[in-house]
């Protein structure tokens, strides 16, 4: 029989905070142990937590990124269970009331737009992180209490390999939305995957399987692989499958049962007393508001449309926002767009990784990449000379005209001048003119070559091509 | 002797250089001393520290500081150990937190500083605060300065013995079901529950999140208005604490009762009240109405249910709020095998039996499948006795009722009965699932054994001014909070 997955994702993002959900201790990565803590992230006796608002607004704004409902009113839960790495064993989340509802990702998935539909999306705190060693263990609190959004999705998934675009495409939109680093080095980005398997074109639900523990996209591609395969091996086999949980061991690659449905936990969710219910007023909600960006497919389909650029020229600006504000700044008043986006996507780009430098370093003014399409169009400089302008203009800052001006590059398209270097080469290469008279054409490429060193690369090589072959077709004055 | 005077009376001697801060506080030990052995009012005290701040209080006094900017310059105050002081010990009476040190001020410990206080002495409770006797402390029970042989009540046990055996001038307890107001009339001092959301609850060890509040005890009214002055306001790090300015409490203490409405609801008093408690409640009615108020008979139909819905909600949050006492970051340690038998361990030594009672009866009622029907329902219960309390206080100033259905009563004589202790707080319950303000004033003496008796009074939301003008106005009426206790009383024999 054929088997087809059913796929949902819980992706946990840390917040890209200043400081913790709960106290003022540094939201940072990478510290000696138990440095950013305080008694409040330590859960010490008496201490209280008070909700960090830039941690509810970027949830909120990612809720409005991802096309959710925001309900009136949102709260925090307690979820009660012990283990050494939460210090108040409980951990506070937002259970039934969460800060966004509904919502979908979309993205660009083997050549179509596929749309994930989101449950809801939530905000919790992290907790700290165990370590072992020979006879003791240990746990770094650093982490505890950072803010942790979790992005439950519907089970809209159908294969491995559209679960990892899914996860890099809401990747890109956090980064985008300044919600998250999503660093998974750092382990900023962690997954809970939910998959099933059911007979192909069938649409009841096999038993959930709860993969735990994936801390990175490849990984949950990988999982996914071995588990939807795993699945479908113990059905054809006649087997049966029940509700559980399992951990991916990355080492191995395989997955291991956990626990089953019947030792769940209880975690006895009630309201935390501790905080106020959180009811967003229409002003500030307004201004989380002000920091919705466009979308990366979004701004793909922009660039291709309004700029008529080719996908991939459209999708560097996408991938490197930054350099596609820049190319948006002077390819708004462009009559040739494509030609701008060439010189930004390759000869700027280039020469900001040799010098290392950013945009902001930049000594030219945007509108010189302008001013050097035009003098290109117009005929005026070559291309060849156009990237030394280029190059110029980059170390300088001068603008293409002065530097045209300065080094007289100019190209010359005046004929009467371009007729005397025609001529100096045909008299000073008698052998190449016979050539090309006698149908050698190529010939005429050694002789344009010759006029173009002549004029130091300034003349006009298609002006010269045309006076050449004219010249070339005259009688031969000498023989005259 | 200046361990005798009240807060107000002792920070005028201050302020007129008749005694010292560190004289006051030399004489609060003299007394501790004498009569804490017998009545175990403190759990520990680091005298040599409260010492410095003595002197230091001096120095400020010398230098020309005044009791104008800092009320409570000087004055001797100790703390219920669950109220977080830097650098002294924090056991909320368990013994599971028996080395525990905390390393912050609570907010309000931070407000007494600022106000000038000498902070000493770390007072005996119930065990987290669950109890009304004080017997529950996991280090013995304080006892009664009135009699020895009965219990002084509680939580707040150890709180109300020192104010009434002049062990320091004033103190502060925690308030959730009863635990400053109950202690405060067993033992004939002024205890005052502020609305929920006047006084921060940051470094206050949290029992019952939604019902705990910080009180004062005190040995009048007038240092209850000072002390609340001190200690109440906003306060960020508490998201529940309330954004209302507070006003001088003593500034309106004089304006009398004349006009003043008093609510009796007729639901506390029947079957279950003593004669003489009774008798001493209906005899301050008629002293109010002597003064000028009027008094009238109101309904709080929803009465009834409350120790059920404060016994399912307190008992929830505390089942959370202890989860933190395992013994892997702190507090002490029994070592298992592995980390659920560490856990096991921990929790099973260092807990008392009413702490376990009501950490597995919490975990009881918010289990999958009993949530609705308990933690959810009782939710309901809160709201309906919020607006009872809310619709009464439509036509009435304050509320007046007994503040325990019975004098004290001899230790060990409900410790068996869990029930009949819980219904030691039928009165005073409504007061913290309401949210409301209450306050405990002495109106009486049973007469065989002379023990005394509490008057309570319940206000408006953020209605303190008016229940300590009520208070005040009675007080200067009667003369029940200057009896002082028979003491020192020998060390009675096991
Ligand atoms: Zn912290």
């Amino acid at each position: 029989m054929d088997y087809e997955p059913v796929i949902g994702l819980e992706t946990h993002v840390q917040l890209r905070t200043q400081s913790k959900m709960w106290c003022g201790c540094a939201n940072a990565f990478g510290a000696p142990p138990n440095t950013h803590v305080c008694p409040v992230c330590l859960g010490l006796p008496g201490v209280l937590p008070v909700a960090n608002d830039a941690a509810l607004r970027l949830t909120v704004l990612t809720g409005l990124l991802l096309r959710c409902e925001i309900p009136p009113r949102a709260k925090f839960d307690r979820k009660n269970y012990f283990y050494p790495d939460m210090p108040k064993n409980y951990q506070l989340t937002q259970y039934d009331q969460p800060s966004a509802m509904g919502g979908y990702v979309e993205f660009e998935f083997q050549g179509r737009i596929e749309r994930v539909r989101l449950t809801r999306i939530h905000l919790e705190e992290d907790v700290g992180k165990s370590f072992h060693f020979d006879r003791h263990s240990g746990v770094d609190f650093n982490r505890a209490g950072v803010p942790l959004l979790e992005i439950v999705s519907e089970p809209d998934l159908t294969s491995a390999e559209m679960a990892y675009a899914y996860l890099n495409a809401l990747k890109d939109i956090l980064i985008y939305g300044g919600v998250s680093d999503c660093d998974m080095e750092k382990g900023m980005v962690r997954c809970d995957v939910n998959v099933s398997v059911r007979p192909a074109g069938s649409r009841g639900l096999g038993a959930k399987i709860e993969l735990k523990n994936l801390n990175s996209f490849s990984g949950v591609r990988q999982a996914l692989e071995h588990e939807i395969s795993r699945q479908i091996k113990v059905l054809n086999r006649g087997g049966a499958l029940v509700q559980s949980t399992r951990r991916w061991d990355e080492v191995l690659g395989v997955t291991e049962e956990m626990r089953t449905k019947e030792d769940a936990h209880d975690y006895r969710y009630f309201p935390d007393p501790d905080l106020m219910p959180l009811e967003p007023t229409e002003a500030w909600l307004a201004e989380v508001r002000e920091g919705v960006v466009e979308l990366p497919l979004a701004r793909k389909q922009r660039f291709m449309h309004d700029y008529q650029l080719p996908a991939a020229d459209a999708q560097s600006f996408v991938d490197d926002p930054t350099l596609g504000d820049y190319f948006e700044r002077i390819a708004r008043g462009a009559a040739n767009a494509k030609a701008v986006a060439n010189w930004v996507i390759n000869d700027l780009r280039a020469r900001l990784a040799d010098s290392g430098w950013g945009l902001h370093d930049l000594k030219f003014e945007p509108r010189g990449i302008l001013e050097l399409v035009g003098l290109v169009e117009r005929g005026q400089l070559s291309h060849k000379l156009a990237q030394e302008v280029f190059a110029q203009m980059f170390r300088t800052g001068r603008s293409p005209a002065a530097i045209v001006k300065e080094r007289r590059l100019a190209q010359v398209s005046d004929t009467a001048a371009l007729e005397a270097f025609c001529d100096q080469a045909l008299a000073a290469h008698p052998g190449p003119v016979n050539d090309y008279r006698s149908g050698k054409t190529a010939a005429l490429n050694f002789l344009k070559g010759q006029v173009m060193k002549l004029s130091q690369g300034k003349a006009n090589p298609a002006l010269v091509g045309e006076i050449l072959e004219r010249k070339l077709r005259e009688p031969t004055p000498s023989s005259s | 002797m200046w361990n005798r005077l009240t807060l107000t009376e002792l920070a005028q001697r201050l302020a007129q250089r008749e005694t010292s801060a560190s004289e006051a506080l030399a004489a609060c030990w003299d007394r501790i001393q004498q009569v804490d052995p017998v009545l175990h009012a403190y759990l520990s005290c680091d005298i040599a520290e409260a010492r410095l701040q003595a002197e230091a209080a001096d120095r400020a006094l010398a230098s020309g500081a005044t009791h104008r900017e800092q009320p409570l310059l000087g004055v001797p105050i100790s703390l219920k150990d669950i109220i977080a002081v830097r650098e002294q010990p924090l056991t909320c009476g368990s013994k599971l937190l028996a080395n525990f040190v905390s390393p912050y001020d609570a907010a309000v410990t931070e407000k007494l500083r600022a106000a000038g206080a000498v902070l000493f002495g770390r007072l005996n409770l119930d065990e987290f605060a669950m109890g009304s006797s004080t017997e529950n402390s996991g280090f013995g029970p304080a006892r009664n300065p009135w009699d020895p042989s009965r219990i002084p009540g509680g939580s707040s046990g150890g709180s109300a013995v020192a104010v009434a055996a002049d062990e320091c001038a004033a103190a502060l307890g925690s308030d959730t079901g009863g635990s400053v107001r109950q202690p405060a009339a067993c033992c004939g001092v002024v205890g005052l529950k502020p609305t929920y959301g006047r006084v921060s609850r940051y470094g206050l060890v949290a029992y019952a999140s939604s019902l705990d509040q910080i009180g004062t005890l005190t040995k009048d009214v007038r240092d209850a208005a000072t002390l609340l002055g001190a200690i109440g306001g906003h306060d960020p790090r508490d998201s529940t604490s309330v954004p209302q300015p507070v006003p001088d409490y003593t500034a309106t203490l004089e304006q009398g009762v004349r006009g003043l409405k008093l609510g009796l609801p007729k639901e506390y008093f029947v079957g279950g009240l003593d004669p003489e408690v009774r008798a001493a409640v209906e005899a301050a009615v008629a002293q109010f109405q002597q003064l000028g108020a009027e008094t009238i008979e109101i309904s709080l139909p929803h009465t009834d249910y409350a120790i059920a819905a404060y016994y399912i909600i307190a008992p929830a949050e505390a089942s959370a709020n202890l989860a933190r006492f395992d013994g892997v970051r702190y507090g002490s340690r029994v070592a298992g095998a592995d980390l659920l038998e560490l856990y096991q361990r921990t929790r099973g030594a260092g807990f008392g039996p009413e702490v376990k009672r009501r950490i597995i009866l919490g975990t009881y009622v918010l289990s999958s499948g009993y949530y609705d029907a308990y933690y959810l329902r009782a939710q309901k219960v809160r709201t309906l006795i919020r607006q009872d309390f809310l619709e009464a206080f439509g036509t009435v100033d304050a509320i007046l009722t007994p503040t325990t259905p019975s004098a004290a009563f001899p230790l060990g004589e409900k410790s068996d009965d869990p029930l009949r202790m819980y219904l030691e707080d039928i009165y005073t319950v409504s007061c913290n699932l309401a949210g409301i303000c209450g306050l405990s004033l002495p109106c009486g003496f049973t007469r065989q054994p002379r023990l005394p008796i509490g008057l309570q009074l319940l206000g408006k939301p953020f209605g303190e001014a008016t229940l300590l003008r009520l208070a005040y106005a009675y007080e200067q009426a009667t003369s029940w909070h200057r009896e002082k206790p028979p003491l020192p009383h020998a060390p009675e024999r096991a």
